[in-house]
């Protein structure tokens, strides 16, 4: 029965493969939903996958490469939310710049560290028991990772902050409407601020998920784009977490099966699905009271001053 | 019983609000009501003077302090959040001691018995943007309620609601009366103020001039203490030659952005040669007419005719080639390109045509030429014709405007407050260019807020209330107090040409 | 009470164009800067590498050459731009435009069967009006639906390169090409001329230089280029004074993509000579054309001089990615401080600091 395992194979390498973009998803579903762009998602990324290498290299631990991802994509948008959000400077060119910045230092500073094979990654995990559920147990319970049950939960927390929290009102309100929030007492910049860090952290976190538990190497401009693939997500998951999980796994399953199709299926026409997925759903949301409901944030690019009334 | 003298600006107010009142705070546009709420909302600081709340002594820095003292605002333009639903507007910026989470099953609870109590039905999941405005208006007082307010300042809210929406809002407001609240309602409105208020105090050009128990007074004294008894100066200008009937508005009808109407059955004349003032607080419609006359807004229903010909929603091109001219009431965010030379923003409105146009070509030296001609004739003060037109003061910008409107000789001008905003000297100046084309004979229709100006400059006075024509009249005679009735609200019986 | 201060900040309304320039070479010296910064942290030496980059984007022959053949693209997609940005048009997609212009004239040489002399001018116009239409598409999203112009224009140019790589992959595989994925080689007369040994397709370089004079007269002195600025500097204006935006919109996208589809035929008909994997066609030159506009501050005319001073960067680039083993990346690194200190600089140019020991 071999299209059983086909399946059971492609519906794990999703999952593998999904779960970088929905960390970053996550990260730039919040950030843009405070009403900040960032374009540079790819370039936190690169910066990441390199840190959580030669960091991992250099200290034999993958953890805590990831965790010096997690913070250089943080100190990247830092960067990105100043220009942004207190020197108001254009979005789209701030972002476009981090991008070009990271994917050049990570190529210069990486330089010597192709082919270097990491001695350690992040271990595989095999559930006992769970593993031997059919079909799911061996997709979701064998030679996955901790960090891949982790974006499980984070789609869970993050999906409640946002719409259950006080904190979720406020950054909806915040990239909505940010003069109504700024009079209601909330701190618009101070909003806006975390939610860009947090985008960033989850970009460095997801770039340095490839290079070190992936497909454990460094190669430069490894993230090959995906940065991109994560501004079309962030649109096609309506800016809603949950939506986002399901988005992140199409995607990944369109750019898996492009491979695995090729005797059949065009693999171009696959791997563009994703951004002509993002054009028609924005087309789709563009009218009167589908733009309310499932529209971007209203005040997406635009930077606030107190005063504009 | 809660006092509160306070200083607006420049002039001493002393007002005294009674708990458990409503009270009418009355007057035009400019006339201090919002700024006095806003110092009682946190918004403003007084440069003088002192708030008492029950007799206290209180500061008032900021709309937190504001809400700390149970003082609840509810702006014309509502701040709510229209993707959020209606229980996270009531909570949005509210800390109450649970940490990060919600317990919006509370929430809901102390939603439901406010929305009980007061009669105030309303869905709390419903999302904001679904709600009619009516029920918006009512999501902003349950807001105001759920943070406990004693009182509630309200600032012009029967403008957005329709009839019925004012009724319900009123006997809301009496209940919340017959509660303790104490409720500030601010209006241009005398019907309202008869109907529901139970003091009220009226002011003008930011002095406070009587306040009154509302049984005490009626509709036409208010009016006379809203538009004030002084003579009014009339500058001098030649009698009117009447000429040609040049504009004619029949019937017509137009929808505001929300999609209310905004003009209801408006019909009029201009004649050529004569300044056809409309009078009237703003929000009632003047803005859509100005911009239906121009181009920028379809017109519902009716018709438009310039010198006979058929103009009604034609283009803006159209309409400027026909010969109209719009003075726009915007003039930096509509009439000007602020980073664009003088000389340039000067042919906005002809470059099209020769001289200024060669084929596809723009002639900069004739545009030059014209820049430097207009520069002189309206007195404009700029460095040099090439400077970018964001240097230039108000006055200046108003100058360039005009210069730019009526070169062309336009037949119709539409102006829409052409003094606001602007020093004595440029008000004076503009207020002589628009007498110098009522005498070539164009016909001109002045939208104002400025009764002053309105009594000089007209030959006839129209005055709109709630987008509807309450009544024309010749200038020469008109009294004040008559003015101010219409644009209270009061229709004249019989519209007089 | 003013507390005392040393200097004040005053905000500068219309920074003059002295201002401008000096403010834009310390944006790109201070980039340089920090790169070098980063060379020497890495080991590299920061003196040698720019030494390198000099003397081999500007002291040799080859170096000269290579520098000129590297800004005809930036020349061509960095105009159009310009016009774009004019209009306030966010053209992130100069990218994707450049390879429609590409495929067209790689249809058109392959296909065609036209006779030979007019292969080439079918190519140019054919690479224009499909990088037009690449361009137009967004901006009808944007004029008609509102939808945001960057999101757009980037999407599509992520379809654009699989498209492409779809057709060498493919459809337009060369039989000849023993499997690589190209198409064949273009028949001689679908081919641009060089000057003698070198790889500058002078044609296409005449072709920008032309345009950007003509896009600077447009905008500068033609009806259609007032509107185009109106449009850009205030859309409520604009309406009022009866200036249609859509159609305002449409052309201005018509002329960025058109633009860069005329970069592409340049490239794949002038350098490679065939339609090949989108990454070698265009290395990021849709991307680096907009810093290369941003830095012309939106004049059609300077972008004469920003395009070459970025294709110094590229070349130099190469220099020393052979002779330092620094990645082709480096490039990008240089671009993103440039871009970075340019935005910086922005806010510089429209504060005037001055000095004074007065207290206030």
């Amino acid at each position: 029965m071999g299209w059983e395992i086909w399946v059971i194979v492609t519906l794990s390498r999703t999952l593998a493969y999904g779960t970088p973009l929905l960390l970053a998803t996550l990260g730039e579903i919040y950030a843009e939903r405070s009403g900040v762009l960032n374009l540079g998602i790819e370039g936190m990324m690169i910066m990441g996958a390199y840190a959580a290498f030669s960091t991992a290299y250099t200290t034999g631990s993958p953890w805590l490469g990831i965790m010096v991802a997690a913070l250089v994509g943080g100190a990247f948008s830092l960067i990105h939310a100043f220009a942004s959000i207190t020197l108001k400077a254009n979005q789209v060119v701030s972002g476009l710049s981090l991008t070009m910045l990271g994917l050049g230092l990570s190529g210069v500073l990486g330089r010597g560290w192709e082919g270097k094979p990491l001695p350690v990654s992040i271990p595989e995990i095999t559930v006992p028991g769970l593993s031997k559920i059919p079909f799911l147990g061996p997709v979701l319970f064998e030679g996955q990772n901790l960090i891949v049950y982790f974006s499980f939960l984070l789609v869970v927390v993050m999906w409640y902050i946002l719409y259950r929290t006080r904190i979720g009102i406020a950054v909806r309100a915040v990239g909505e409407n940010p003069a109504t929030a700024d009079s209601l007492g909330i701190n618009v910049n101070k909003v806006r601020y975390l939610c860009t860090i947090v985008g960033g952290v989850l970009a460095g976190i997801a770039g340095g998920y490839l290079s070190v538990a992936y497909r454990p190497a460094w190669t430069e401009g490894m993230t090959g784009g995906m940065g991109w693939i994560v501004i079309a997500l962030t649109i096609f998951a309506f800016w809603n977490p949950a939506i986002g999980m399901l988005g992140a796994y199409l995607f990944a399953a369109l750019y898996h099966l492009s491979f695995r199709l090729q005797p059949w299926v065009s693999p171009e026409l696959l791997k563009a699905m994703p951004y002509a997925f993002a054009i028609l759903v924005l087309i789709a949301v563009s009218r009167g009271t589908l733009q309310k409901k499932m529209g971007a944030p209203a005040a997406l690019t635009l930077p606030y001053s107190r005063g504009e009334e | 019983m809660k006092r509160f003298p306070g200083v607006v600006a420049s002039d001493g107010v002393n007002l005294g609000v009674r708990q458990g009142e409503i009270h009418c705070l009355l007057g035009e546009n400019g006339a201090g009501k919002t700024t006095l709420m806003r110092i009682l909302y946190g918004l403003y600081q007084p440069d003088s003077g002192e708030i008492f709340l029950a007799g206290k002594r209180v500061k008032i820095s900021s709309p937190s302090v504001a809400l700390a003292h149970r003082i609840g605002m509810i702006h014309q333009h509502f701040r709510l959040v229209p993707t959020l639903s209606v229980e996270e507007n009531v909570i949005l910026g509210l800390d109450e001691g649970m940490g990060p989470f919600l317990r919006l099953g509370k929430t809901r609870k102390k939603i439901a018995a406010i929305a009980d109590e007061y009669g105030l039905s309303i869905d709390p999941k419903a999302k904001v943007w679904q709600l009619s405005v009516g029920q918006q208006q009512r999501v902003e007082i349950i807001k105001a309620l759920y943070r406990e307010s004693d009182i509630l300042i309200m600032d012009e809210p029967t403008s957005v609601l329709t009839p019925q929406e004012v009724d319900q809002l009123f006997t809301t407001l009496r209940t919340l009366v017959d509660d303790g609240l104490t409720i500030i309602f601010i209006t241009h409105k005398l019907d309202e103020v008869m109907q529901v208020s139970d003091r009220v105090t009226v002011l003008r050009y930011g002095k406070l001039v009587a306040t009154l128990p509302t049984s005490q007074t009626d509709k036409p004294s208010l009016a006379r203490l809203m538009v004030g008894r002084e003579v009014v100066f009339r500058l001098e200008k030649n009698p009117l030659q009447q000429g040609e009937k040049l504009l004619e508005v029949i019937e017509l009808q137009t929808l505001s952005d929300r999609g209310l109407p905004a003009l209801r059955n408006v019909s009029f004349e201009v004649y050529g040669g004569e300044i056809l003032s409309v009078a009237g607080v703003s929000g009632n419609g003047q803005a859509e007419l100005a911009e239906v006359l121009t181009g920028l807004r379809k017109a519902t229903s009716g018709q438009i005719f310039l010198g006979g010909k058929d103009i009604t929603n034609r283009s803006a091109r159209e309409i400027t080639d026909a010969g109209v001219a719009h003075v726009p009431a915007e003039r930096i965010k509509m009439g000007t390109v602020r980073n664009m030379s003088v000389r340039e923003n000067l042919i906005l409105k002809d470059y099209r045509h020769p001289p200024f146009s060669r084929g596809i070509f723009l002639n900069h030296k004739k545009a030059e030429a014209n820049a430097q001609r207009a520069m002189v004739d309206y007195q404009i003060a700029a460095p040099s014709d090439n400077s970018a037109a964001k240097l230039l003061s108000g006055g200046n910008i108003q100058r360039m405007v005009l210069a730019r409107e009526l070169s062309g000789n336009p037949r119709l001008i539409v102006a829409a407050h052409p003094t606001y905003g602007l020093d004595v000297g440029a008000t004076e100046q503009v207020r002589q260019v628009l007498l110098r084309q009522r005498e070539r004979g164009a016909a001109i229709l002045l939208i104002s807020e400025d009764l002053e100006e309105v009594m000089a400059l007209s030959d006839r006075i129209l005055v709109m209330f709630s987008g509807g024509v309450m009544g024309i009249l010749d200038a020469e005679g008109a009294e004040l107090g008559e003015i101010g009735l219409m644009m209270a609200g009061t229709q004249h019986e019989g519209v007089k040409r | 009470m003013k507390k005392p201060s040393l200097f004040r900040v005053e905000r500068r309304p219309v920074p003059s164009g002295h201002v401008v320039v000096l403010v834009s070479i310390l944006a790109i010296f201070a980039a340089l800067l920090v790169a070098g910064i980063f060379f020497q942290a890495y080991g590299v030496s920061a003196i040698r590498a720019y030494q390198l980059i000099v003397k081999g984007a500007l002291g040799s022959k080859l170096g000269l050459t290579e520098t000129v053949r590297r800004a005809i693209p930036l020349l061509l997609c960095g105009v159009g731009l310009t016009i774009a940005f004019r209009a306030l048009f966010w053209n992130i997609g100069a990218e994707g435009q450049l390879l429609l212009g590409g495929v067209a004239a790689a249809g058109v040489a392959l296909f065609s069967g036209l006779p030979n002399v007019l292969l080439l001018p079918a190519m140019f116009i054919a690479g224009f009006l499909a990088g037009a239409l690449w361009g137009l598409i967004p901006a009808a999203l944007k004029a008609r639906l509102g939808i945001n112009d960057v999101i757009t224009t980037l999407m599509m140019n992520y379809i654009a390169i699989y498209l492409v790589e779809w057709l060498i992959h493919g459809p337009w595989r060369g039989p000849t090409m023993r499997g690589f994925a190209y198409t064949d080689k273009f028949p001689s007369a679908a081919t641009l001329p060089t000057i003698s040994w070198t790889r500058i397709h002078w044609p296409t370089l005449l072709l920008g230089l032309a345009l950007a004079v003509l896009a600077y007269l447009l905008i500068t002195r033609t009806r259609a280029g007032f509107e185009i600025r109106v449009v850009g500097e205030n859309p409520d204006a604009a309406r009022f004074a009866g200036i249609s935006v859509l159609k305002t919109t449409l052309l201005v996208m018509i002329i960025s993509g058109g633009l860069a589809g005329l970069a592409g035929v340049g490239e794949v008909a002038g350098i490679h000579k065939m339609l090949l994997g989108p990454t070698h066609i265009s290395m990021g030159y849709g991307y680096t054309a907009i810093i290369v506009a941003w830095l012309a501050r939106r004049n059609p005319l300077a972008v004469i001089v920003t395009s070459l001073l970025f294709g110094v960067i590229m070349s130099g680039g190469d220099v020393i990615r052979v002779s330092l083993g620094l990645p082709f990346q480096v490039i990008n690194l240089f671009n993103g401080l440039i871009l970075f200190f340019l935005i910086g600089s922005e806010l510089l140019m429209h504060y005037k600091i001055s000095f004074s020991f007065r207290r206030q």
